[in-house]
């Protein structure tokens, strides 16, 4: 490229004496698209924290969320995005999240690592042996038929889909210490 | 609202900009203040005498909407001759048992004879209502909450100004209201206030709640809850020869919309035990758990400490930082058999084993603690699909954009995996009690790499299903015969035509402006909850600036799907021997009420009385003005090792401390403190004080200060400022300190946890802990380290003469 593409030059030759416009731009400022237009697709979602419900627009390239945006079509947030909802990206690319099973062993004072199928079938069985455990057919002569053994808390944060088949199958087990955070 | 709902703070710009008054009571001034007309400092835990007093207002000063309320509230109603308010036993209601302490509601019934339309009757509900509140008055809102009669008149005079046939006032709450041991009473003292006004059914009006999480509302229509079964039916109770006959009586009235309870229950009976449920085994009603009482969550860490529970599932919530009595949590899972935490980050209820309080303080350490820990990686909101509730009722969709990362999955693929590897484990059973879990409708399509469970068709099951098998259009489809299935009667609809209703997206600006098109509202896409009060009982509009629905000659209709029977003409009047909807009349708004009546005074439903009284809180650094009743009788209080009550008044903790949270962050902190961005904008732990509290304890605004109570210590940042101010309260200055509550011992920015400073103290009816106000001394400096910390608590316990732990 030839000297007349300086910036100072065009600065001292152009219509932008002050460099503030037109001659602070270089190729490279002229070339950079925003991560909107190049990413692959875009999913509509909804903002995870607090109820108010605004729309998110989440833009995916190579199978990684580079952006989320508010929604303008939304009727609710118009566009809009808190500080929260606007660092949304980085609850979803952070660096700390933990992304493999961990397993703490009684009295341990470190992690180790535990495969999510075996995982899931040690909880299995613990929840088969709990629910056993503390197993009620009857409390002060009236009956019960219901496990004292296990409880869970949480829902307010999942899916409506998530929170009914939590419900669903704890009830069937025949668990009552089912919360979350609206008791609180 | 600014601070915590910033985006929804937006619609309340624009009414201000349209003419709009705003009035911001809070105890401290925020950025919610800073765009009101009016910040009004309030001391923490008077409410009801505010709402109170605004009600003898508009009582005394005859400013009630008289037609509305004569025709949709029970104001005419004549009570029981054997009822006794608060004013005749000096701040009981009739039916207390001191021995104990809980209500017997039988004298707050209706008298067997009719309602008295003139209002004159002195046991008739508006006579009562007028006697209840009379000592509400300004002098006492000075005395109690703080606030210049001048300050309370400008507010009376604006609510009274904007509301009638032309305007209506909204009032606008959170868990400032709930998290109270009177809390329901504070929600039901600004029901009576806003029915009296009219603002109840009409746009622009009505009570509306801000939650918290993206789908609490959800978690509570659809209840991750221990006392409701989907769509707000009640859990059964444990009571002898229960069958499903005697549970549907006592679930709820046969008139009113509840007055089908049974379609709506078997048909949840059939979605969840599908052919196993049939007439003959009474559609498997046997196969649900009974109650015998308070099963909430801090019952059950309670019990967790006591080795009654042996397993936990933390499901994205982080109790250790996020529940009031933060070392009783923490402890709780350290008494635990095992422990399943699934969340995104390694948050403060997988670690407490390896870093918390009181491995710190050396009172626990790793290998004292018997609990095995599974850590599983949850998938973000954008790694699935699924609908959120709104806290306007509104179902929203969200597509998955991507699949999560490594071994992280969605909540729907954990519970459904878990669920299948169980019937595995149980399959062939000959125990009876293995049939509900095996007779389970549990066979869900599977998508995608991990074999998730498709959310469409959990969907689906939540809309409900005909005979034929198609979706359902909506609760009125629903049977009692068994021909039809639905996992949530009130989310019935959600998948009408077999469109997911959830996922529409028209845009806000292509459509009307109560944007029907947009989402799904439950019951029935209706956006304004019994908006037939927005007409007035011939059906017109109350005036045409706030026309809603209306009645055109042959059916309702508006902007809104009217929340009636959309052709029961006004004039109607039910038969006698009528049930369900049927018996309501034409001019009966509250379609899910036994009467169609907006419920002054209620007659039932209630564990600590059918009209709101002013108790202080359970800890409070002064005496009940209004009473001889010091705090609410009924309600719940643990004193036990851990959970000790700071006394009323006295000197040791004689501040008071409110607790809340920032813009910036995220309740407990798991979705906010692991993120650079939200970590740099709100960094440390810090409390708000006063500059006649800060002189006066010697706090130094950027130092140090250590908050004490007989709970825990906690330091935090000093925050010097106007921001909360000192009030004067019964003739002494009262100081309130500020405590954001969002920190912990993990994440990027560290700190102590306000909860740790709460007791387990409850609201009787809701079982939610008093977190808004309690009692603490603060001084300045860092607190002790090490052991030093729980001998600094104790020692401020001997001085207070608490008994030892």
């Amino acid at each position: 490229m030839g000297i007349e593409s300086w910036p100072v030059i065009r600065q001292l030759t152009g219509t932008d004496p002050l460099g503030r416009g037109r001659a602070a731009r270089s190729g490279r400022t002229d070339a950079l698209v925003p991560r909107t237009r190049t990413a692959d697709r875009v999913a509509d979602s909804v903002c995870p924290y607090c109820a108010v419900g605004c729309g998110q627009k989440v833009y995916v390239k190579d199978e990684k969320v580079v952006q989320i945006e508010g929604d303008p079509n939304s009727p609710i947030s118009r566009g809009r995005l808190c500080p929260k909802g606007s660092a949304s990206k980085q609850l979803v690319t952070s660096p700390t999240r933990q992304t493999t099973v961990l397993y703490r062993r009684p009295y341990a004072t470190e992690w180790e690592p535990l495969g999510l199928d075996e995982a899931m079938d040690m909880i299995a069985d613990r929840v088969i042996a709990a629910r056993r455990a503390g197993w009620q057919d009857a409390f002060e002569d009236k009956p019960v038929r219901r496990t004292m053994g296990f409880a869970s808390l949480g829902g307010a944060t999942l899916d409506n889909e998530e929170n009914y088949l939590i419900k669903k199958l704890w009830t069937a087990l025949g668990a009552i210490q089912i919360e979350n955070q609206a008791r609180i | 609202m600014a601070e915590c709902h910033p985006v929804g703070f937006q619609w309340v710009m624009e009414a201000k900009a349209r003419g709009a008054r705003i009035f911001h009571v809070d105890p401290r001034f925020t950025r919610t203040s800073a765009m009101a007309h009016r910040h009004l400092p309030i001391r923490a835990g008077s409410d009801i005498v505010l709402l109170g007093a605004l009600i003898n207002h508009m009582l005394s000063g005859g400013h009630d909407f008289r037609e509305y309320v004569l025709h949709y509230t029970n104001a005419s109603v004549i009570l029981n001759e054997n009822f006794r308010d608060t004013e005749d036993l000096d701040g009981l209601f009739s039916g207390f048992d001191a021995e104990t302490s809980s209500y017997d509601p039988e004298t707050w019934a209706y008298a067997a004879e009719h309602r008295d339309e003139t209002l004159s009757h002195p046991r008739c509900v508006y006579q009562v209502l007028k006697r209840h509140f009379a000592r509400y008055t300004p002098e006492m809102v000075e005395q109690v909450c703080g606030i210049a009669p001048n300050d309370f008149a400008e507010l009376a005079d604006a609510v009274v100004a904007n509301s009638g046939p032309d305007r209506t006032t909204a009032w606008v709450y959170s868990v400032g209201w709930t998290q109270h041991t009177v809390g329901v009473q504070y929600i039901r003292t600004a029901a009576i206030l806003q029915l009296l006004l009219g603002n109840i059914g009409r746009p622009g009006g009505g009570i509306l709640v801000l939650r918290g999480h993206a789908s609490i509302q959800g978690s509570t229509d659809i209840p991750t809850l221990f006392n409701l079964l989907p769509g707000y039916l009640p859990m059964p109770y444990a009571h002898h020869h229960e069958d499903l006959d005697s549970y549907l009586e006592r679930a709820a009235g046969d008139t009113g919309f509840w007055g089908h309870k049974r379609a709506y229950m078997i048909s949840l009976l059939k979605a969840w035990w599908g052919d196993a449920a049939h007439a003959e085994n009474d559609f498997c009603f046997d196969y649900l758990p009974r109650l015998t009482g308070d099963h909430g969550t801090y019952q059950t860490v309670l019990d967790q400490i006591d080795g009654k529970v042996k397993g936990y599932l933390l499901l994205g919530e982080n109790p250790a930082v996020g529940s009031a009595a933060g070392r009783l949590q923490r402890l709780g899972l350290a008494s635990l058999d095992w422990l399943v935490v699934r969340d995104l980050q390694l948050i403060e209820s997988a670690m407490f084993w390896k870093e918390s309080p009181e491995i710190e303080s050396g009172e626990r350490t790793a290998e004292e603690i018997g609990t095995e820990v599974f850590f599983l990686p949850a998938a973000s909101h954008v790694e699935k699909d699924g609908t959120f509730t709104n806290t306007q009722r509104l179902l929203q969709w969200h597509h998955k954009a991507l699949d999560p990362p490594d071994d992280a999955r969605s909540d729907l693929w954990f519970m459904y995996h878990l669920g299948l590897r169980i019937r595995e484990r149980l399959a062939g059973s000959t125990d009876p009690v293995d049939r509900p879990v095996l007779d389970l409708t549990w066979d869900y399509p599977e998508e995608g790499p991990y074999r998730d469970p498709s959310a469409e068709a959990v969907l689906r099951e939540i809309n409900g299903y005909d005979a034929d098998g198609e979706t359902l259009t909506g609760f009125t489809a629903l049977r009692d015969d068994g021909s039809t299935s639905c996992g949530c009667w009130i989310y019935s609809g959600c998948y009408a035509d077999g469109v997911n209703q959830t996922a529409r997206r028209k845009p806000g600006a292509e459509q009307s402006w109560v944007a029907p098109e947009w989402g799904w509202a439950w019951p029935s896409n209706r956006r304004i909850l019994y908006n037939r009060a927005s007409a007035d009982p011939q059906g017109r509009p109350w005036s045409e600036r706030k026309a809603y629905i209306w009645w055109d000659g042959e059916q309702w209709t508006g902007h809104d799907v009217p929340d009636f029977e959309k052709t029961k003409p006004p004039s109607y009047e039910p038969p006698p021997d009528a049930t369900a909807e049927a018996a309501l009349g034409g001019a009966d708004p509250f379609i899910m009420q036994t009467d169609g009546k907006g419920w002054l005074f209620v007659p039932r439903g209630l564990v600590d009385g059918p009209l709101p009284a002013h108790y202080e809180p359970h800890e409070s650094p002064v005496s009940n003005l209004l009473y001889g009743q010091q705090a609410n009788p009924v309600r719940q209080v643990y004193p036990r090792p851990g959970n000790r009550y700071n006394p009323v008044g006295g000197d040791v903790y004689p501040y008071v401390f409110t607790t809340y949270r920032l813009t910036e962050q995220h309740t407990a902190g798991g979705m906010s403190r692991f993120l650079p961005y939200l970590s740099e904008l709100q960094p440390e732990m810090f409390c708000e004080v006063s500059p006649e509290l800060a002189a006066e304890r010697g706090l130094v605004h950027g130092d140090w200060a250590t908050i004490i109570s007989a709970r825990s210590a906690i330091e935090a940042r000093v925050l010097v400022t106007d921001r909360v101010r000192p009030l004067r309260i019964q003739g002494r200055v009262i100081h309130q300190i500020g405590l954001p509550y969002h920190w912990g011992s993990a994440g990027i920015v560290r700190g102590d946890s306000a909860n740790d400073l709460l007791p387990i103290v409850l609201d009787a009816n809701t079982h939610i802990q008093e977190s808004k106000v309690a009692t603490c001394d603060v001084q300045p400096g860092r607190r002790p380290q090490g052991p030093a910390l729980r001998a600094l608590v104790r020692r401020y316990r001997r001085m207070a003469g608490i008994p030892e732990d």
